[in-house]
């Protein structure tokens, strides 16, 4: 077993053959954070006294929800046979919504540790971005954790993980972050097997950018991964998607607190300092060479983010949105892909239409803007971009239900996905059931072990967007796993329903869907809002929609009694109070017509908290 | 009287109030409350602060209390005296509990004399005090009338059985025509107080509640929609499902009922919950919070009114007993209300009233929301033609809406 290393590689000046760069890729719970604190632990970069769990997950909200969204590499020093090795340990966003900023984090590695949870084999989105790692040719160290559990099956998930990327499945490691148990062992196993980067020292540099990450004081800091040459503080370097230059103001290693070094060389992974305040200006992906000696081919893989996902984001008070439309600004200095554009709702007021990777991406946009902006947002249905064709060849993108064309529809296409899910054997038929009822095509089924299987569907994204992950989750006792990719589009007969209250249409509600749902949509969301609707001082009819056609409809009764019987001398300050606090609550409520809608309702009525309550149960 | 007092600014050790409340006291009523805090048992329904006889003693004694109260009457008027306030004689007297009539009529004609010594009372001067059918005896009832009372409102509540064990009361039903009788013997008029809505109650119960109550030919009726307080023994039983849950419709329908049935013996609404057979019959002591007049609260928990003042005492009887012992003020807290919010509680009040408030005196947003209280059938259009907002019976029971569309955001 290694001790830590007694002498660090200094960056800058490390002999290639000495530096490791792997990734864990790992499903959300499978306890990589935990690992990768053990990992900073033995190797001595952070102290046991000042470790905060999960040190890699800067953001609240990541270590709250335990995934990993922004990636960052920290370099390790670690001592094998008497040489002193780097290891450089790049995170990896761990959810499907982030693939492609997961595909260059992959891209500038040598190796990937596969970690597993013991107890739970491999889920969907681990074997996606196993994939991509095999396509990338990383040598694979396939690893189970939580060895530690009382519900481990090592010797199950062993043979699933040897079955999957060939081996013996005594090779695959058992560890566990939380004991530490193995993780030694791991780390002289990533010095031997995993290969040493290989560069030309003597080309113009060439540096991928993996990671790129917005932060108050310093301005954006550019991760990178040095394929070719080297670069140095003070020099001048061009990013080569955009050409736009910039000074290195500094450049250095993490470990894993920002360290300054003489420059960067061939196979070596750091952080860029160039003084630009928004990330778009340094793209993952994206390949930084020298002004003075270019390059002259960029690194490939690079691609612009492609928002798939659409959701207006509205402040609950109209006052807020100059607070909201900041925020975003701000957000998208690191986020390159957050794309948004304002928009009105005649329910909701000002507000932006905002595009996403995927849900995740959204929940954790909205939750961000909530949190650190102190915002009350409503965020209204997501939404997929479909292309329609008007029959005089006029072609519409409508990422929102009220911009759909009123004109004569020739054609609609929606964007699909390839899709696959893992589950245990036992839930194929439901499974099945539930991509057929979401229009999916079966593309075939393989075994992955005994037990468990991959199921491939090509589906309508739109299917997918709303409620398909939580449905999934129950239907499958919390076992099932989903990864989908964009596959094209296709034709399809859709409709868009609108909702009405007291006649008076209410576009946040509005839903484009394929026909033969929009009877289901109308009856859910009229049922929905009559309960969620307070009583008013008159009735109000709700209706669904296609066109001028009626298809549900639901009422809501006046309210007969809102007085408070007994107001005498030692009831006034109270009764005074809670009127106060009553005005308050109607300023949180949206008049549509002469209808007071509460936010709640609004927000209840465009989550999917039906089909997580029906998880429950 | 709610038990959670309210929060507020601290009050000072000698009841002294701002300079503010001087202004236009001469033309305020005066009036004084007087909170008994006993009960025979404690009613399920109830949140008042109130303390069965066994629960309390010392000072807070029910033997000892007419003491301590008449010892609050004599701070008040210093307080009162030497805050430059001029002197008032009394307009109205209630006493409110909790049950008064607990105590030895003797006692109650001990404290209304007391403040009759210190300030004096006005020819004609309204003097109520609640009562409990089975707490009350003709010769008690002549007592009282000798000191002075006028007036005895009694908790009926309700004229069916299952519907009295609900709300824990003691008296059978038989025995409120006997009382009646003998408070008219005693020369002393008569008001009956009901409450409808209890789990349980049938819309034909409650008819017959009503049709009992009238029978009696009460001066005056009070009827309550029940609310179920938290912390109750009620709220507590409906959460565990014991007794049915409220259902605002139902007292709705109850309302009008009420309202159909009362008005039909010939009594007259002028408050949402109060009807009285002429308009000289209507507690002119309730009035009296509603219009903004002064008053000072006697007791445990206890508010008070004065200019804009309003201020609260020290909730538990013994707390209350200390603090008198030591001559010091058993205010709790207190608000100094501004002119907007006076204003507020105006409009929230007045708008109760069947004589309602000139719509020359709302904001501009009230102004305008009257078209449309006038549309949904909340606000009497004749009237509003006239200057006046006055609600309809719909409106009655929306009152509280109505008061949220006409006050300013």
């Amino acid at each position: 077993m290694s001790p830590m290393a007694r002498t660090a590689p200094v960056p800058a000046a490390t002999d290639p053959a000495i530096i490791r760069n792997f990734c864990i890729i790992a499903h959300i719970d499978h306890g990589k954070s935990t690992l990768a604190d053990r990992m900073l632990q033995f190797t001595g970069v952070v102290q046991s006294r000042d470790m905060k769990a999960q040190y890699l997950d800067r953001m609240d909200i990541e270590r709250e929800r335990g995934i990993t969204i922004k990636s960052q590499a920290v370099r390790m020093p670690w001592e094998l046979d008497g040489t002193s090795y780097a290891l450089n340990m790049i995170d990896t966003p761990g959810h499907v919504d982030f693939t492609y900023e997961v595909s260059r984090s992959l891209a500038a590695c040598e190796g990937a540790v596969l970690l597993v949870d013991a107890a739970q084999g491999i889920e969907a989105q681990t074997l996606a971005n196993l994939y991509l790692a095999m396509e990338n040719n990383l040598t694979i160290i396939p690893v189970l954790n939580k060895i530690d559990l009382p519900a481990a099956q090592p010797e199950k998930y062993a043979a699933e993980l040897a079955n999957l990327i060939g081996g013996d499945p005594d090779d695959v490691l058992r560890v566990s972050g939380k004991t530490g148990a193995g993780v030694e062992v791991l780390l002289d196993k990533i010095v031997r097997d995993l290969p040493a980067p290989v560069g030309n020292p003597d080309a113009p540099a060439r540096a991928m950018i993996f990671d790129s990450v917005y932060d108050t004081y310093r301005g954006v800091v550019t991760y990178v991964r040095v394929v070719d040459g080297m670069l140095h503080p003070r020099e001048k370097i061009q990013m080569m998607s955009t050409r736009a230059t910039h000074e290195l103001l500094e450049i250095g290693v993490s470990s894993p607190e920002p360290t300054p070094s003489k420059g960067l060389g061939v196979g070596e992974v750091g952080y860029l300092i160039t003084g630009v305040k928004d990330v778009r200006q340094s793209k993952v992906g994206d390949t930084v060479t020298n002004l003075a000696k270019p390059a002259a081919q960029s690194l490939s893989g690079y691609a612009d983010a492609k928002p798939m996902v659409f959701s207006g984001l509205y402040p609950l008070d109209g006052t807020d949105y100059p607070v909201l439309r900041d925020a975003l600004e701000k957000l998208m200095l690191n986020d390159a892909a957050l794309v948004y554009e304002p928009e009105t709702s005649a329910a909701l007021g000002f507000g932006f239409r905002v595009g996403f990777l995927g849900l995740l991406h959204l929940e954790i946009t909205r939750e961000r803007l909530e949190r650190e902006y102190n915002l009350d947002l409503i965020s209204t249905a997501p939404n997929v971009e479909y292309e329609v064709t008007l029959e005089d060849k006029k072609v519409v993108h409508v990422t929102n239900p009220s911009e759909y064309p009123t004109g004569k529809v020739a054609e609609v296409r929606e964007p699909m996905v390839s899709a696959t899910i893992l589950a245990p054997n036992e839930f194929v038929g439901a499974i099945m059931e539930l991509c057929q009822s979401r229009r999916g095509v079966m593309g075939g089924m393989d075994y992955l072990s005994e037990d468990r299987v991959e199921i491939r569907y090509r589906l309508p994204l739109a299917e997918i967007v709303f409620d398909f992950f939580d449905i999934l989750k129950s239907k499958t006792r919390g076992y099932g796993s989903l990864d989908w990719k964009a596959d094209g589009d296709q034709v399809a007969d859709l409709v868009k329903v609108d909702i009405m209250l007291q006649g008076e249409q209410v576009d946040a509600f509005s839903a484009i869907t394929h026909r033969d749902k929009a009877y289901a949509y109308g009856v859910m969301m009229t049922g929905k809002l009559r309960e969620l609707i307070p009583r008013q001082q008159f009735e109000v009819p709700i209706q669904a929609a296609i066109g001028s056609r009626i298809i549900a409809r639901e009422s809501i009764r006046a309210i007969r009694k809102d007085v408070l019987a007994k107001c005498y001398g030692g009831d006034i300050t109270r009764k005074r109070k809670l009127l106060e606090k009553q005005k308050e609550g109607k300023k949180r409520m949206k008049m549509v017509g002469r209808v007071e809608v509460p936010q709640e309702a609004f927000i209840a009525a465009l989550t999917t908290d039906e089909s997580k309550d029906k998880a429950k149960k | 009287m709610p038990s959670v007092l309210p929060l507020g600014d601290p009050a000072p050790s000698n009841g002294l109030l701002p300079p503010q409340v001087v202004d236009g006291a001469a033309d305020r009523a005066f009036g004084l409350y007087v909170h008994i805090p006993f009960c025979a048992v404690r009613c399920g329904y109830c949140d008042f602060n109130t303390y069965t006889a066994t629960e309390l003693g010392g000072g807070a004694s029910q033997d000892a209390y007419a003491s301590t109260a008449v010892s609050e009457v004599k701070l008040a008027a210093r307080a009162l005296k030497a805050s430059g306030l001029p002197p008032r004689p009394l307009r109205t007297v209630f006493f409110g509990g909790g049950t008064p009539t607990l105590l030895p009529a003797e006692d109650l004609a001990r404290i209304l004399g007391a403040a009759i010594d210190e300030w004096g009372i006005e020819p004609g001067a309204e003097v109520t005090t609640e009562a409990n059918p089975d707490s009350v005896t003709p010769e008690s009832l002549a007592l009282l009338k000798d000191a002075g009372f006028t007036r005895v409102s009694f908790g009926m509540q309700s004229a069916v059985p299952h519907v009295l064990k609900v709300l824990d009361r003691t008296h059978t039903p038989s025995r409120v025509p006997q009382v009646v009788q003998w408070a008219r013997d005693a020369g002393l008029a008569v008001s009956l107080d009901l409450i409808y809505g209890t789990p349980g109650e049938s819309l034909d119960d409650w008819r017959y509640s009503l049709e009992t109550a009238l029978s009696y030919e009460p001066d005056h009726i009070s009827a309550y929609a029940l609310i179920v307080e938290d912390g109750t023994k009620l709220a507590a039983q409906i959460r565990r499902g014991d007794v049915p849950g409220i259902d605002d419709d139902d007292h709705a329908a109850k309302y009008e009922l009420a309202d159909q049935l009362i008005s039909a013996a010939g009594l007259d609404w002028y408050e949402v919950s109060n009807w009285a057979r002429t308009p000289e019959q209507a507690c002119r002591h309730n009035l009296a919070y509603w219009r903004g007049d002064d008053w000072w609260g006697i007791g445990p928990g206890a508010h008070s009114h004065v200019g804009g003042v309003r201020w609260w005492n020290v909730k538990h009887p013994t707390a209350y007993a200390g603090r008198l012992a030591q001559a010091v003020s058993p205010a709790a807290g207190r608000e100094t209300l501004d002119a907007e919010t006076r204003n507020v509680e105006r409009i929230m009040l007045e708008a109760r009233l069947v004589s309602g408030l000139g719509i020359e005196s709302l904001g501009e947003q009230g102004r305008h929301a009257v078209a449309g209280l006038i549309a949904d059938g909340l606000v009497d259009a004749p009237a509003a033609f006239h200057g006046r907002l006055h609600l309809t019976l719909k409106g009655r029971l929306l009152a509280d809406a109505v008061v949220r569309r006409i006050l300013p955001d």
